[in-house]
C-alpha cells in the first residue's frame, strides 16, 4: 500500500441478517481523489457508506484508513464525515451552532470556533444566514450547512449520500460546481454516492459502478464513458443499443446477422449511442414507433428485427414520421466493444 | 339559517354542559350562607378563605402535590427511555410493551387501589405512601409513554448518528440532539401527568392511613361531615390551578400540539 492511500476496503463484505448487501469489495481510494459511487436502487451504495463511517458493522473484510486497521474503531473516532441524503442537521440549533457542533465537542477553544465556523459558512456562501434555525432554510440551503458542518471538521475522508438528489435541475447544476470547487480547494478525500451517470462523469476523478453488491467497474470518467467494461456498464452510461457477439456474428432476436466492419478478436459484444447508429441506409430496416425533438438533433425510437433501437438524426434532416420503415445500420467502427455482455 | 341556528343550539348546549357545573360551584363557592347550596345565599369570600384555614386540606394538599410531582417526575424517567426503546429499537413484543405500559389507563383505577391495597398494603406492611406513590407513578406511565413517543415520532433519528460521526458517544448524541428536541414533549408529558395524578380518585380511595390522604379523598371526607361551601371553594381554586397551569403551558410551549 503506497502512502498515498486515503481509504482501502479489502474483501469487504456487509449483510443484514442473512441478506447479504456488498460481497467482498475491494477498494482503494487515493488522498485527495473525489469517487463516485454510481449504481442502481438497491446495489449496496448506501450500505457500503455506513460501514466506512462506522455505522454498519462488516460481516467480514477490513477497512483501512491511512494504512490504519479501523475495522472495529467506533463510528466516533473514526474522523470520516458523512453528509446525508436527510441533512440530519440538528432542528434545536441554529445554523452557526450546527456546524460548530462537532468542533464544540473536540473542546477546541472559543476563538477557533469562531473562525473555523465563520470559514466554514462562507465556504458554502451561507454566513448571512448563521443565526437561522434548519426549519428556516430551503432544501439547497440545508445542505451547505450539512457540507459545512462535515468541511469544518476536517476529516480524513467524507462522504456524501446522494448530496444533490433533493435539488430541483439548476440548483442541482450549481451545487456540483460548488462540491467540485470546495473538494479541490479543501483537498478533502470524498466518496459520493449517485445514480445520475451525468453527475458521476462531470465531477469524479474516478468512478466505481457497483452492481449487486459488487464492483461492476473501476475506472475514470472517459475510460468509462468510451470503454465500459460490460453491457450493464454501457447501458447505465447512456449506450442504449448492446448486442452480443457469435462467431463474429451480431446475436440478434432475428437470430446470427453479420457485422458492418471488423469485430477485435475477444470481444463479447457491441454497444452503440443513439448518435452512433447510422440513419437512412444500412442493410437493416425499422419502423419508427416515435420520434421526439432535441434541439440539434432528434431521437428515434425504432422497432426492428435487431429489437427497439435508438437512433439520433441531426434536425437539418426530413423528419421521418411515425409508422415510416427506415433503414439503418450498426457500424462497428462506432462501436464501444465490451469485453462481457453481462 | 335554520341550520345555523341549530348549530348555534347545539353548541350553546355543549358549552352549557362543560362550564355549567363549574360555574354553578364557582357561585356556590361565593355564598354567604352556610350550606352547599345554588343558588347562593348572598355573597362572601369567607368560604374561600376557611378552606386555607383547614388543617387538613393543607396536609393532603401537600401530599397531592408531592404525589403529582414526584410520581409524574419518576414516570417520566421510567417514560422516556422506555418510549425512546420502543421507537428506535425494533425488539421482540414491542407491541406487547406498548400494551402493558397503557395497562393502567384501561384497568379501573378503583381495582388497581383495591389490588395495591390487599396485595401490598395490608399483607407486606408496605408504607401508604409508598403505595400511593407507585400507584401515581403507575398511573401516570401511560401518558408519559404515549406523548413523548408522539414527540420522538416526529424527530429522525439520523441526527443522532449525524451526532455520533462529529464525536458524541451514543448515549452523548441522545442527551445533545435527542433530548432538547423532545423538551416540549416531556413538559406536556409532565403538565398532563401532574394533572392527571392531582385529580385522580379511585386508586386513593382504598390507599389512605393515618395522616396520609390526597387532597380529593380529604375532600370527599369533609363532605361526609361537613356540608357547608368550603369543598366548592377548594373545587374552584383547584380548578383555576389547573386552567392556569394549561394556559401557561399552551401559551409558552403550544401544549396542545403533543396531547
Ligand atoms: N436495514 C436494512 N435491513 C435489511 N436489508 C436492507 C437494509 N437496508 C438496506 N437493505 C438491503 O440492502 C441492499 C442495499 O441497500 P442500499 O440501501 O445500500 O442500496 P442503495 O444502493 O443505497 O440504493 P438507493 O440508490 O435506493 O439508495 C438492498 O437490497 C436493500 O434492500
Ligand atoms: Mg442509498
Amino acid at each position: 500500500m503506497s502512502d498515498d492511500t486515503c481509504l482501502a476496503l479489502e474483501r469487504l463484505t456487509l449483510a443484514y441478517g442473512d441478506t447479504v448487501a456488498v460481497d467482498a469489495l475491494d477498494l482503494t481510494v487515493k488522498r485527495g481523489e473525489l469517487i463516485a459511487l454510481l449504481g442502481p436502487s438497491g446495489c449496496g451504495k448506501t450500505t457500503t457508506m455506513r460501514a466506512i463511517a462506522g455505522l454498519l458493522e462488516p460481516r467480514s473484510g477490513t477497512i483501512r484508513l491511512e494504512g490504519a486497521d479501523i475495522t472495529r474503531r467506533p463510528a466516533n473516532k473514526r474522523e470520516i464525515g458523512l453528509v446525508f441524503q436527510s441533512y440530519a442537521l440538528f432542528p434545536h440549533l441554529s445554523v452557526f451552532e450546527n456546524v460548530a457542533f462537532g468542533l464544540r465537542l473536540r473542546r477546541e477553544p472559543r476563538a477557533a470556533v469562531e473562525a473555523k465556523v465563520a470559514e466554514g459558512l462562507r465556504t458554502v456562501g451561507l454566513d448571512h444566514l448563521a443565526a437561522r434555525k434548519p426549519a428556516e432554510l430551503s432544501g439547497g440551503q440545508q445542505q451547505r450547512v450539512a457540507l459545512a458542518r462535515s468541511l469544518v471538521m476536517e476529516p480524513k475522508l467524507l462522504l456524501l449520500d446522494e448530496p444533490l438528489s433533493n435539488l430541483d435541475a439548476r440548483l442541482r447544476l450549481e451545487m456540483r460546481a460548488e462540491l467540485q470547487r470546495v473538494q479541490k480547494a479543501s483537498g478533502i478525500t470524498m466518496i459520493f454516492v449517485t445514480h445520475d451517470q451525468g453527475e458521476a462523469l462531470a465531477l469524479a476523478d474516478r468512478i466505481v459502478v457497483m452492481r449487486g453488491g459488487a464492483i461492476e467497474q473501476l475506472a475514470t470518467p472517459e475510460e468509462i464513458w468510451n470503454r465500459p467494461a460490460s453491457g450493464f456498464v454501457a447501458e447505465f452510461v447512456g449506450f442504449e443499443t448492446v448486442l452480443g457477439l457469435r462467431d463474429g456474428k451480431l446475436d440478434t432476436p432475428a437470430g446470427l446477422v453479420p457485422v458492418s466492419g471488423d469485430v477485435p478478436a475477444g470481444a463479447a459484444g457491441l454497444a452503440w449511442r443513439p448518435g452512433a447508429v447510422t440513419l437512412g441506409t444500412g442493410p437493416f430496416e425499422g419502423e419508427v414507433l416515435g420520434v421526439s425533438f432535441a434541439g440539434e438533433s432528434r431521437e428515434y425510437l425504432l422497432d426492428s428485427p435487431l429489437g427497439r433501437i435508438k437512433a439520433d438524426a441531426p434536425a437539418s434532416l426530413a423528419m421521418h414520421g411515425i409508422g415510416a420503415k427506415v433503414a439503418f445500420d450498426l457500424p462497428a467502427a462506432r462501436a464501444a466493444v465490451l469485453p462481457r455482455l453481462g | 339559517m335554520k341550520r345555523n341556528l341549530s348549530t348555534v343550539l347545539v353548541l350553546g348546549l355543549v358549552l352549557a354542559f362543560l362550564i355549567g357545573p363549574f360555574l354553578i360551584i364557582i357561585a356556590a363557592s361565593l355564598s354567604a350562607g352556610n350550606s352547599l347550596a345554588f343558588p347562593p345565599q348572598g355573597l362572601s369570600l369567607k368560604w374561600v378563605a376557611k378552606v386555607f384555614t383547614v388543617e387538613s386540606f393543607r396536609e393532603s394538599f401537600a401530599t397531592s402535590m408531592f404525589l403529582a410531582i414526584f410520581g409524574t417526575l419518576a414516570a417520566l424517567a421510567l417514560g422516556v427511555p422506555a418510549a425512546y426503546a420502543l421507537n428506535r429499537y425494533r425488539l421482540p413484543f414491542s407491541e406487547t410493551v406498548r400494551t402493558v405500559v397503557s395497562a393502567p389507563i384501561i384497568v379501573p383505577g378503583i381495582i388497581v387501589g383495591l389490588a395495591l391495597l390487599r396485595y401490598l398494603v395490608i399483607p407486606a406492611g408496605v408504607p401508604v405512601m409508598l403505595a400511593l406513590f407507585c400507584a401515581h407513578t403507575a398511573l401516570v406511565l401511560p401518558y408519559a409513554v404515549r406523548v413523548v413517543s408522539a414527540s420522538l415520532g416526529n424527530l429522525r433519528s439520523d441526527i443522532e448518528e449525524a451526532a455520533v460521526l462529529l464525536g458524541c458517544t451514543r448515549s452523548g448524541a441522545f442527551f445533545r440532539v435527542v433530548l432538547p428536541n423532545i423538551r416540549g414533549g416531556i413538559l406536556a408529558a409532565f403538565i398532563l401527568g401532574f394533572v392527571t395524578s392531582f385529580n385522580q380518585v379511585p386508586v386513593s380511595l382504598f390507599l389512605s392511613g393515618p395522616g396520609v390522604r390526597t387532597l380529593p379523598i380529604d375532600m370527599l371526607g369533609y363532605m361526609e361531615i361537613n356540608y357547608d361551601p368550603s369543598v366548592a371553594a377548594l373545587s374552584a381554586l383547584l380548578a383555576f390551578m389547573s386552567i392556569g397551569i394549561v394556559f401557561l403551558a399552551e401559551r409558552f410551549l403550544g401544549f396542545s400540539r403533543y396531547v
